[in-house]
């Protein structure tokens, strides 16, 4: 039996925002395999719930007319990763979700849930920093459009007002078309493990100049919360495709990432393999790119 | 912490449920203690081992992390479920002939895993068999066996299919 105070199920957004409204000391939980194992730890013991588990609303993947990429917060990583839609315009984002713990996990845990949680560790989000994605919040009211890097606030906090609900993870078209991206997690297992260090890259490559035209690097678990390496992403841009490319890339990152010493792996390591897969995931995005071939 | 029940109606292993559970309670104490479904095993109880597995609507979930009154109008399939007129299925026989099982404690939940990946119906290479059941922990560490089981089978369904092309 899980220790938990009262349990208001959500029938709609809507009413999800009434029922926090109505019992501010409630929470919500949406897939249940974050909140639950805090309630099972102690961490959230006795709390109350506001269930926003299983709403249709918020499920599923959308496009709208002008290429927007609307991703429900309620949709599972598994039914990302399988989704038409994502398979075909940012299979980057479907790859990364698709490393979350292990397949029963990613058939509760969902996107929503992932990013309001705030862990830096979240596998889905380097990968929503590096596309720039928008955050809709819905409030019963105008709600807020945020977007994702101004959101996260510090580790396991993020900027979710009393009475907000993250309704859906927005990728604008202009931040994918022409983009590829590749997601590369560093953890000590394969599966059900969470990352020591992990690195989202989206990079765009001008095929008739051969150079890097955009970048954008995001790293999970080098900060307290996920960082996008600004200062390599415009040393970067413009730069010639050819090996010197890579080892730019990893000196970059070297100087611009400031992990942490813990007991999962030392700060000297973390900036050890943190180049390396920098520079890795870009030389992957450069072939998706056919940038190999130039 | 107060008492407050609910009602949950949903279908187990193909029969309808009705169930007035506590809104505190997991999907795995329904499952064990109201309905005497023994084979979901009680492991972890945060999601780690897979010993709960059991599939919902056609997806494998560890049943410790998720509540029973999420459970309403499911479709929900456990061990018990599987065999027919006291035959097993071939997963299982297949487990058998592998050594794929020691203690048996994981054994149901890796059933139900690798049940989901076999009505999938493809053949897939070793590492994507073992990704695919890494939700699931053995702590006699009989995986090869386990992945030589499922590999077996889907080699099997393979030689049956090509035959009916044929």
């Amino acid at each position: 039996m899980y220790d938990i105070e009262n349990y208001y199920q959500a029938e709609s957004v809507k009413d999800a925002v009434r029922l926090l409204n109505e019992h501010p000391d409630a929470r919500f939980i949406s897939g249940g395999s974050d909140v639950l194992i805090k309630i099972r730890e102690g961490k959230f013991a006795g709390t109350s719930l506001v269930s926003i588990h299983g709403l249709k609303e918020i499920q599923g993947v959308k496009m709208a007319d002008n290429g927007d990429i609307y991703i429900g917060a309620g949709t599972v990583f598994s039914h990302i990763t399988n989704d038409a839609i994502i398979r075909k315009y940012i299979p980057v984002l479907g790859e990364a979700v698709d490393q979350v713990g292990g397949p029963q996990v990613r058939n509760i845990g969902t996107i929503g849930g992932n990013i309001c949680n705030g862990a830096v560790s979240a596998d889905s989000a380097p990968t929503v920093f590096s596309l720039n994605a928008l955050l809709r919040l819905e409030d019963g009211k105008e709600g807020r459009l945020v977007p994702v890097k101004d959101f996260y606030l510090g580790p396991g906090r993020v900027d979710l007002r009393q009475g907000e609900i993250l309704t859906y993870v927005i990728i604008p078209a202009k931040e994918y078309e022409g983009y590829h991206g590749h997601y590369i997690k560093y953890s000590m297992r394969n599966a059900m493990d969470i990352a020591t260090i992990s690195c989202s890259v989206v990079s765009k490559v001008d095929q008739q100049a051969g150079v890097i035209e955009d970048v954008r690097i995001t790293f999970g678990v080098a900060a307290p919360v996920p960082y996008r390496c600004t200062k390599a992403e415009e040393a970067l841009k413009g730069m010639k495709i050819e090996e010197s490319l890579y080892e730019k890339t990893a000196q970059l990152i070297r100087e611009e990432i400031n992990p942490r010493d813990s007991w999962r792996a030392s700060r000297a390591f973390r900036l050890q393999i943190g180049g390396e897969i920098a520079a890795r995931a870009l030389r992957r995005t450069v072939e998706l790119a056919g940038g190999d071939r130039i | 912490m107060k008492k407050q029940m609910q009602l949950v109606r949903c279908t187990v292993n193909g029969r309808e449920v009705e169930e007035y559970v506590d809104v505190r309670e997991s999907l795995l104490d329904m499952l064990r203690n109201r309905l005497g479904l023994t084979s979901v095993k009680k492991g972890c109880e945060v999601g780690e081992c897979g010993a709960c597995t059991v599939i919902i609507d056609g997806e494998t979930i560890d049943s410790c992390i998720y509540l029973a009154v999420w459970a309403e109008g499911k479709n929900i399939r456990t061990l018990e479920g599987l065999e027919k007129n006291g035959e097993l299925t071939r997963i299982q026989e297949a487990f058998i002939e592998e050594g794929a099982i020691q203690c048996g404690f994981c054994t149901p939940g890796f059933i139900m895993s690798a049940t989901v990946l076999l009505e999938r119906g493809e053949k897939l290479s070793r590492d994507a068999i073992r990704k695919h059941m890494a939700g699931n922990l053995c702590r006699c560490t009989v995986y090869e066996n386990i992945v030589n089981a499922v590999e077996k089978v889907m080699d099997e369904n393979e030689t049956r299919r090509g035959k009916t092309v044929r």
